[in-house]
């Protein structure tokens, strides 16, 4: 347990160091040795109360946790082009000032079974850490081997190794008891293998010069400086090289524990890594050098978001998962009954147990599945899709049982949107690799969602509506930096309202409609009856062959009044209700943005405090001021790479939902036309029949 | 425009060659070409109102002489204000929709008062062409007056007292009817027609309505499709994305098409709608004929049965020989006529039906296969984007 907060306090403690040394000239040995005093001084129980959500999502932003994932889902082409070399120094660095803090200070160390060695000797740490023989052998291998091959073994890699000693997997398990676990503390043992790996062969090397104090390490800094690191591992690199040795150790401590966290996360939200890449990848396009940077850590532990890119590949390419909703079926009596729907998967997926499978599923259970998802995903900038609203008018006529057609309508209406909102959750490819969707598909005692009574229709809309008052209020105070995120938001509401008035005029065509099909009844009835009165025989027989004619287009009004409805006016409810989500999206970025600025307001008053004391000339509060400025320049820090995690995200979520959006569109639309030209087709075959009839009234 | 499909003739014709909508009033511009010694000239005009249209119609149904006769129905009167409504409506909802959207809606409500117009104006003609075409009623001398007389004719609407006396007339009028209307008929064509024309009359009426309800709910349909484009418009134009120009281009067949779908709702009302409500009327018309020849069937019995009395009691015997001689003229007379005109109403009918029937399918096919053209086109073009 303790092993999971650290990674927190790591990554603040992390970025420390860098900004201490970037922003103010303090005395190196302070600066150093404050980090480690959080780490330490810091209750666990904090971190544990908070929910698992902020624990993932927080260390996600972490400098020192993102690069890596990053880095790891660069192209392997990416990394066989690096030279071997660099590949080994950046982790190596790490690595050698890593296992002697950990040993020194960290409690997890205990936890690991690593023998607490007091002896600064990072080298025989490592060593005793994993059994050498084993470990010794593939590091051999790899750095023989081009790298693109060492990612070809990955696979055999993956689940020879992981069972070896690594602390951290089973940290991982302890902590998540998810059902994913065999999916992906293989990888991440493998992960956290290698690196370990290079550690060693690095460690043969510049790690003994790094015991010779910093020459190796300003070595490798002066070389390729940028190459190996992105902006984060620059900031912290220099702590390492000027600090010495006590400094390096901590970095290294973190280095060590990231590891695990990053692939925490990976379990749970497998999401985080998607946004980080993209934003790395922006990062990494601007200087040109570091291109190779990523990749250095990218081959150190590829594996596991390599697989992961490829699921999202094959879900864009082939998607070989198919999901249907069928049979709804009334369960029980009275106003206790419920619509059970089958749910049906159909997939290749290898992270499913079987190709095909059914499960029977309730309304509230669909609302339930959203409500974990979006309590997941939303606080990261995603578009979580949500699911269609409760109706509580359209419920009572099933549970009455009334078995008009309103009431199946209604039913059908409501199968077709759950469909169209399960395939939108698996089309997302985050959200895809969520456990509660895998569960929601595949389990067949799903516990029963009690808290979804809340999200009546009503409240739902309700909900939006708020969401959308109070990012309008921030909007004011926000001012944006980015006018990107400004347009885009000014589009989404200008969209959202002008789809509103869209649905609300489909919907009164479908009306409309209905009632021309109504009426266009009572005309051939009535048609009818003046055909079977008139005297003459001719124009009796046109007449009732006219209320035929009528009676045909009572029925097609009739189809094209469903198909306005299922085509057009669902397709509108159902991007309404995203356009939601998108600005619930939009909403969340602002709230990371405020929290980034109440934490800068906050180091500004932690900076005035401390020049207050300065001239009072307090020396005994001066340290603890110091600590605060500290802490809250770790926030700051923190803070800003939340939003810009967040704003990486929103943004190609945006640009994602943009997509769909406008496939689905056009899609939806030309089925609608369709439609439209069916009806015609009909409508001339029919009036085409009536014509001699008119013209042989005599 | 409904075609009730008279047999004109060179001698007189007559056409409404213009209209004036004044307010509540509409100016109608009587043309008439008549080669008749009686007329002063060969080719004139005169103004005329509603209120005069009625008042010729109802010297007719007040002439004695006509009563063997299918009085030519009254035209409806011009009714503007749903219309007028909606544009008062429109100018104060203007604040709540774009300039674009207030023009169109004003042009479609404009083109909506239009069509009113228009088919008022048809329906005087109608009811004008009729008296020209009606082999007795053309030579009325009232009808002379209504074409010629170049001054207004001073017929003011019907005040409250007459409009009660009208009222209970009626009452009066069809409780006799339903009286004379239970008597057997001797002659078996005219009984026939009696049962006919009862049942004919509600069943026209009944669908009458029914075509008004729908075409009333095809223009909302269209109406609504209509809206719809200029949503979609607004929405394509926000930006110059795929999916914009999408918006548009099927904006811009929804603009198309929904034009098509009013006019399969106006040409609806005019081939299906007007020419039901107008053979309510005519068939009311009708009614009234076998009417007025019922009533003078039972006022001959009732004279025969007088002049029995009569001869039992020997008094009076003479009276009621003139009396019953009179009532049997009356009604021969108007049975002679009758079943002529009976004849003629089931030739009109049966003519009427077939064009405006004939007419009515061939545009719901040209229609149907515009809007068809119209999809295909525009489904072809999208697919090529996609």
């Amino acid at each position: 347990m303790l092993f999971l907060d650290n990674p927190l306090e790591i990554k603040m403690d992390h970025s420390l160091p860098a900004s201490d040394i970037a922003s103010s000239t303090k005395p190196l040995s302070e600066a150093s040795s404050a980090p480690v005093m959080d780490i330490l001084s810091e209750p666990a129980s904090e971190a544990f109360s908070a929910p698992m959500m902020n624990l993932l999502m927080e260390p996600a932003s972490e400098t020192s946790s993102a690069p890596m994932v990053d880095l790891l889902m660069e192209p392997a082409s990416e990394t066989s082009s690096a030279p071997m070399m660099n590949l080994f120094m950046e982790p190596a660095s790490e690595a050698s000032s890593g296992p002697m803090v950990d040993l020194l200070m960290d409690p997890a160390s205990d936890d690991l079974k690593e023998p607490p060695k007091p002896d600064i000797n990072p080298l025989a740490d490592i060593i005793n850490d994993a059994p050498l023989s084993e470990v010794k052998t593939p590091v051999a291998a790899m750095t023989q081997e081009p790298p693109s091959d060492l990612f070809d073994d990955e696979p055999s890699e993956l689940f020879a190794e992981p069972r070896q000693s690594n602390t951290a997997k089973q940290q991982q398990t302890s902590i998540f008891d998810e059902p994913d676990e065999d999916l992906f503390s293989e990888p991440l043992g493998e992960a956290l293998k290698k690196p370990q790996n290079d550690v060693f062969k690095e460690a043969l090397a510049p790690v003994a010069k790094a015991s010779n104090v910093c020459g190796p390490l300003s070595d490798n800094y002066n070389e390729d400086p940028t190459d190996i690191f992105t902006e984060e591992a620059i900031t912290t690199l220099p702590s390492a090289v000027s600090t010495v040795s006590v400094n390096s150790k901590t970095n290294g401590v973190h280095s060590d524990e990231e590891e695990p966290d990053i692939f925490a996360e990976a379990t749970v939200e497998l999401s985080l890594d998607s946004p980080r890449n993209d934003r790395k990848k922006k990062e990494a396009a601007k200087p040109s050098a570091s291109a190779s940077a990523p990749s250095v850590s990218a081959s150190a532990s590829k594996p596991q978001p390599k697989t992961l890119e490829e699921l999202d590949e094959e879900i864009e390419d082939k998607f070989e998962l198919n999901i249907s909703i069928t049979n709804p079926e009334k369960v029980g009596d009275g106003m206790n009954a419920y619509m059970a729907y089958k749910v049906s998967t159909q997939t290749t997926l290898p992270m499913f147990r079987s190709k095909t499978f059914t499960v029977r599923r309730r309304f509230s259970d669909f609302l339930g599945l959203y409500e974990k998802l979006s309590d997941k995903h939303t606080l990261n900038g995603y578009i979580v899709p949500p699911p269609p609203e409760k109706s509580i008018m359209g419920m009572t006529k099933v549970k009455v049982g009334k078995e008009d057609n309103s009431s199946a309508e209604f039913v059908e209406r409501r199968r077709a949107a759950l469909e169209r909102y399960l395939q939108r959750v698996v089309f997302h490819p985050s959200l895809l690799q969520d456990p509660d969707v895998r569960e929601f598909l595949e389990r067949d005692d799903m516990p029963r969602a009690h808290n979804t009574q809340a999200l009546s229709g009503a409240g739902f809309l309700k909900m939006i509506n708020r969401a959308t008052d109070s990012l309008s209020k921030m909007t004011i105070k926000m001012n944006e930096s980015d006018v990107w995120f400004e347009e885009k938001l000014q589009e989404v509401e200008a969209e959202d309202q002008q789809l509103r008035k869209l649905h609300i005029m489909v919907d009164s065509l479908v009306g409309h409609r209905k009632e021309l099909s109504v009426n266009t009844g009572g005309f051939a009835k009535s048609v009818a009856m003046l055909g079977s009165s008139e005297d003459n025989t001719a124009l009796s027989r046109a007449l009732s062959q006219l209320a035929e004619v009528e009676d045909k287009m009572e029925q097609l009004h009739q189809e094209q009044a469903a198909s306005d409805s299922f085509c057009f006016a669902e397709l509108l409810a159902d991007y309404i209700r995203l356009l939601g989500s998108v600005r619930a999206s939009f909403d969340q970025r602002m709230k990371t943005w405020q929290r980034w600025q109440d934490a800068q307001n906050m180091l500004q008053k932690k900076r005035e405090t401390e020049a207050k004391l300065l001239w009072a000339n307090k020396p005994d509060k001066l340290q603890q001021a110091k600590d605060d400025i500290t802490e809250w320049e770790a926030k700051v820090t923190q803070y800003e790479r939340d939003f810009d995690r967040v704003s990486a995200t929103v943004r190609k979520e945006v640009l994602r939902f943009e997509k769909e959006k406008a496939r689905d569109f056009k899609k939806q639309i030309i089925k609608y036309l369709e439609s439209l030209l069916q009806s015609q087709q009909q409508l001339i075959k029919y009036w085409e029949a009536f014509l001699p009839e008119a013209k042989a009234i005599a | 425009v409904l075609n009730v499909d008279l047999q004109t003739d060179a001698t007189l014709q007559v056409d409404i060659s213009d209209a004036l909508s004044e307010r509540d009033k509409v100016k109608f511009t009587v043309h008439t070409k008549s080669t008749l010694p009686n007329f002063k000239q060969n080719e004139f005009s005169v103004v005329r109102q509603h209120e005069e249209f009625i008042w010729l119609h109802d010297s007719f149904v007040e002439n004695e002489e006509y009563a063997g006769y299918i009085i030519p129905p009254a035209p409806p009167r011009p009714d503007f204000d749903a219309s007028r409504e909606k544009l008062q409506k429109l100018g104060e909802g203007e604040g709540s929709m774009t300039k674009e959207e207030f023009t169109k809606m004003k042009q479609e409500l404009e083109a909506e008062y239009l069509a009113i117009f228009k088919k008022t104006v048809a329906m005087h003609e109608v009811f004008l062409c009729r008296v020209a075409a009606h082999p007795v009623l053309r030579k009325d001398l009232n009808f002379h007056v209504f074409l010629e007389y170049n001054q207004d004719l001073s017929v003011r609407g019907k005040n409250k007292r007459e409009k009660m006396e009208d009222f209970f007339k009626n009452v009066v009028k069809s409780a006799d009817g339903v009286l004379v209307a239970g008597v057997k008929d001797v002659d078996d064509f005219f009984e026939h027609e009696k049962t006919f024309l009862l049942e004919y009359h509600n069943r026209v009426k009944d669908a009458s309505a029914k075509s008004d309800r729908m075409i009333r709910s095809h223009k909302s349909a269209a109406d609504d499709i209509n809206r719809i484009a200029s949503t979609l418009y607004t929405l394509g134009t926000q930006d110059s994305t795929d999916v914009c120009k999408f918006f548009l281009k099927v904006s811009e067949l929804f603009e198309k098409t929904r034009k098509i779908e009013a006019r399969v709702a106006a040409d609806e009302d005019l081939k299906l709608a007007d020419l039901l409500k107008y053979y309510l009327r005519e068939s009311q018309a009708a009614k009234d004929l076998l009417y007025r020849r019922g009533r003078a069937l039972v006022d001959y019995e009732n004279a025969n049965k007088a002049l029995d009395r009569a001869r039992a009691k020997n008094k009076d015997v003479l009276q009621a020989e003139t009396s019953q001689q009179v009532c049997c003229q009356k009604f021969e007379k108007i049975s002679e006529s009758a079943k002529q005109e009976l004849i003629d109403f089931k030739t009109r009918r049966v003519a009427a039906f077939r064009k405006n029937l004939v007419e009515l399918a061939e545009l719901e096919l040209k229609h149907a296969k515009g809007n068809l053209q119209l999809l295909q086109s525009c489904l072809g073009v999208l697919k090529g984007d996609t």
